[in-house]
């Protein structure tokens, strides 16, 4: 039984079920934001599995574009959170509702 | 055989940080079991003849993004328990709904076609950093640049936080 790049499909897709439901079920803005990071993970393997399926090697430079987007995400997003912690004093997405309408 | 073992071991391990993250009440735990999913990503890049990606993925991932995360994790304060009543009417039922539906389509979709666009007859992809970096820097130079880009501009924008971050009281940011 060998494995096929569908295996590893299945497995991202999982993963990347797995990061959404943190986003969803969540309220903690560092879980969420572990868990953005879980899906783009899991879209990374993705795209590794299907360059080789298509014997190219696009997909691996597209993985490296990804993290590099994902360093970034994380610098600024780290560094909203500490920002709103320090006015605020809490890191739940919930309690920050001034803007509610 | 070798890969096979190696993607039942390592695939239960990602899926059980990835769960880990998920469940665990306690940040720093979350943060662990995401470090275990991203290390177990590694080794499936590995698997795939991806070698130089395996390498920064453990680099960029497990060493530097997390350690970042820890940080601020410990800087924010890991003792308040975040309470899990839901604010929002029916969220949880339907982001379970959601999920369930989404996995089903992916499965699905899988099952019809899981790959676009036909195999093309070529060498199998060895992902050296001879390959790589001819590919990053004659096909993908321009993108390339423009993600030094993206990096200086986030990280003016970080320092820019850190040091206006708080307009309220100016005292407190000299810390």
């Amino acid at each position: 039984m060998t494995v096929t790049p569908g295996w590893y499909m299945a497995l991202a897709a999982l993963l990347f079920v797995i990061g959404m439901s943190g986003i969803l079920l969540r309220r903690n803005a560092l879980v969420m934001f572990m868990s953005v990071e879980l899906m783009l993970n899991a879209v990374n393997l993705s795209f590794v599995a299907a360059g080789r399926e298509l014997n190219v090697i696009d997909g691996q430079v597209s993985v490296f574009f990804v993290m590099v987007v994902a360093a970034a995400e994380v610098v600024v997003g780290l560094a909203i959170i500490v920002a709103v912690f320090r006015t605020r004093r809490t890191a739940s997405v919930d309690e920050l509702s001034e803007m509610r309408g | 055989m070798v890969e096979l073992v190696l993607f039942v071991i390592f695939g239960l391990a990602a899926v059980f940080g990835g769960v880990t993250m998920v469940w665990a009440r306690n940040p720093v735990y979350g943060a662990m079991g995401l470090m275990l999913t991203m290390f177990s990503i590694a080794v499936f890049y590995v698997s795939n003849s991806a070698h130089f990606v395996a390498a920064v993925q453990v680099i960029i991932y497990a060493g530097a993004v997390m350690t970042l995360f820890l940080f601020v994790i410990m800087l924010v304060g890991v003792d308040k328990a975040e309470d899990r009543t839901e604010n929002l009417p029916v969220q949880r039922e339907l982001a379970l709904g959601l999920l369930v539906l989404f996995g089903a389509g992916v499965l699905l979709a899988g099952r019809a076609a899981w790959t676009t666009g036909v195999g093309i007859a070529g060498n199998p992809v060895n992902g050296t950093v001879e390959a790589i970096g001819d590919e990053l820097f004659h096909k993908w130079l321009l993108p390339f640049e423009v993600t030094a880009l993206l990096l200086i501009v986030a990280a003016a924008g970080a320092i820019a936080l850190a040091f206006f971050g708080s307009g309220e009281d100016p005292e407190e940011v000299e810390a």
